[in-house]
């Protein structure tokens, strides 16, 4: 464990991910302390005014503070990536683990459906999704969840192939351990290091995903602070007042790259052969 | 190779049979009454029995797949809830649109990928290395839609180099058609050239640390020529199937690209199906795009089975 923490910390790229990420926690967890103004407080007469020492990022359409905005932003982006990798997790791991321990059949038929919902591009399947549960943020947490259950469930397949060979495991089920006992005491604990890296870096795809389909009316519905609301709206805005689509965007890659790099450094850390 | 073709191609089958299930259950996922979801409330009993019984809705969960997967399979995927078109005959206007939005970002992906992933391999930790990969960086975590958004703001409102949004067939004006092309090619290929950068420097650092290459070196081959006629070769062939995956992603991505630059394609159709509720319209161009994204998997697999003969005489 020592010499992971010893790789990350070494691992440059990796840090400045944690760090990026660190401070959109921050942020998000601290969203009532770091706003200057109430995020849905209109003031017509304030409309679509350009950064000023009062109003950072400048104001939208509707004289809403942006800066305010893109904060509360990151506290919608954050529970929509963490419950939708929580479900994908919840769902892909179990599913995955008891497909690689027991083989046979039910391995071939679990993994055929995985493969089935892995060949629809992730953000189609999502909208189709979302579009039969009803739009919404919790469409889109359950959707995206969906998306992101093969991968998990393979991951985890993978790795508890790998680990079910160890001489360990043998050693268990020679002393009488149920097959349960040894998938929840000894195999799991050791695939848990593919599965963090795949929900770290799962969780950039998750806000890319959510502010997508909010991007195209299917996602978090106005007035709410959303990245991707945000920014459709303020497409129609795009001579007169630029800044008020680029602060969004900004948060949005700056939240991808972090969650990316993270994901990239714990991957090199705690499992260098992947 | 043939029993590698027939395994490949009976997973194909059996992915796609799938696939067909989880399209269908979108229409029975709706909460409630499918049929009230589209029309609303206040239609009167007849309309309402009137649809359900044109989409099957009255008939036993499994006949409704039989008939819907049958249809499918005949090239009738129904009609609009709206319009009343069959939706294969919508599909067969839209889906050039998007294909050719693909194609000209698959362009765009390789002729950045490749030249910039070669180089950064061969000049390793130096600049045009930490650029490249920076760029590549960039490339997958700026998401399409705000980088199309900036796009349009540069090019087309600030300098007026290229039109902001529209669509024009190549038939009728092809210079008109490739000035409308760039931007939307660029939104959607520079995320590919993102992640085909790391993979192709990855492989060409690889190849270069072979023997062969050394042999080749010391035959007094150039340097040009030894990347050309023997790395890339090599270093192409797992770049391939990371292609194959990337298809997918460019097919969704095409989604809203085409919102964005206003492209009348199968994914601006999707858009409006669901904000209309024309469950016949989604279902369908999902299907479509998604059975699209699986052939194309399996053709880029097939095509890396060949280039390789680890797999073509196994």
């Amino acid at each position: 464990m020592k010499r992971r923490r010893a790789r990350f910390l070494r691992h440059r790229l990796g840090m400045a991910g944690g760090v990026v990420v660190a401070v959109m926690l921050l942020a998000a967890a601290g969203a009532p302390l770091w706003r200057t103004q109430d995020p849905l407080a209109m003031q017509m007469s304030q409309s679509l005014q350009p950064p000023t020492p009062q109003h950072w990022f400048g104001t939208d359409e509707f004289g809403r503070d942006v800066w305010s905005r893109v904060v509360y932003g990151a506290r919608l982006s954050i529970t929509v990536g963490l419950a939708s990798m929580l479900l994908a997790t919840a769902a892909g791991v179990p599913l995955g683990a008891a497909a690689g321990y027991a083989g046979g059949t039910f391995d071939a038929l679990a993994m055929r459906c995985m493969d089935a919902i892995l060949a629809f591009p992730g953000l189609l399947l999502a909208i189709g999704l979302v579009a039969a549960l009803g739009l919404g943020t919790g469409s889109g947490i359950i959707a995206i969840g969906v998306v992101y259950v093969p991968v998990f469930a393979r991951v985890t397949r993978g790795a508890v192939l790998v680990r079910r060979q160890e001489e360990y495991v043998e050693a268990a089920r020679a002393l009488g351990q149920t097959d349960l006992a040894i998938l929840r005491r000894h195999v799991l604990p050791n695939c848990l290091a593919p599965v963090l890296v795949q929900a770290t870096l799962g969780f950039a795809s998750a806000i890319v995903i959510d502010a997508g389909l909010s991007f195209l009316g299917a996602g978090t519905p106005p007035p709410a602070p959303d990245w991707g609301t945000m920014l459709n709206e303020a497409r129609q805005f795009m001579v007169s007042a630029p800044h008020v689509a680029v602060f969004p965007g900004l948060a949005i890659s700056l939240a991808v790259l972090g969650f990316n790099l993270l994901g990239d450094g714990l991957r090199d850390a705690l499992d260098p052969r992947l | 190779m043939i029993r590698y073709l027939q395994g490949r191609l009976l997973a194909l089958v059996l992915v796609l049979a799938l696939m067909s299930v989880i399209v269908f259950s979108f229409v029975h996922l709706i909460p409630g009454d499918p049929v009230v979801a589209i029309l609303g409330t206040e239609v009167d009993q007849a309309t309402q029995q009137s649809l359900r019984h044109a989409m099957g809705l009255d008939r036993p969960l499994l006949a409704q797949y039989g008939l819907w997967v049958g249809g499918a399979l005949r090239g009738n995927l129904g009609e609009s809830v709206r319009t009343h078109q069959p939706v294969a005959a919508i599909l067969g206007q839209k889906l050039p649109v998007t294909l050719q939005l693909t194609a000209a970002a698959m362009v765009v992906g390789l002729c950045i990928a490749l030249p910039a992933g070669v180089l950064a391999a061969v000049r390793r930790n130096s600049a045009v290395d930490l650029g490249a990969m920076g760029l590549a960086l960039g490339g997958v975590s700026i998401p399409s839609f705000w980088l199309g958004v900036m796009l349009i703001l540069l090019f087309s409102l600030h300098w007026r180099l290229f039109p902001a949004i529209g669509y024009v067939p190549v038939a009728r004006d092809p210079a008109d058609a490739l000035r409308h092309m760039v931007l939307p090619a660029l939104t959607l290929g520079l995320g590919l050239a993102g992640a085909l950068t790391r993979m192709v420097r990855s492989d060409v650092l690889e190849e270069l640390g072979r023997e062969y290459v050394r042999t080749a070196r010391a035959k007094g081959l150039r340097f040009a020529r030894v990347i050309a006629r023997h790395i890339l070769r090599n270093a192409l062939l797992p770049t391939l199937t990371v292609l194959g995956v990337q298809v997918s992603v460019l097919l969704g991505g095409a989604v809203i690209t085409e919102q964005i630059f206003a492209w009348p394609g199968v994914g601006q159709l999707i858009v409006q199906a669901v904000q209309s509720r024309d469950y016949p319209v989604l279902q369908g161009g999902i299907l479509i795009v998604a059975v699209l994204a699986a052939v194309v998997q399996l053709l880029v697999d097939l095509a890396y089975a060949v280039m390789n003969p680890r797999i073509r005489f196994g």
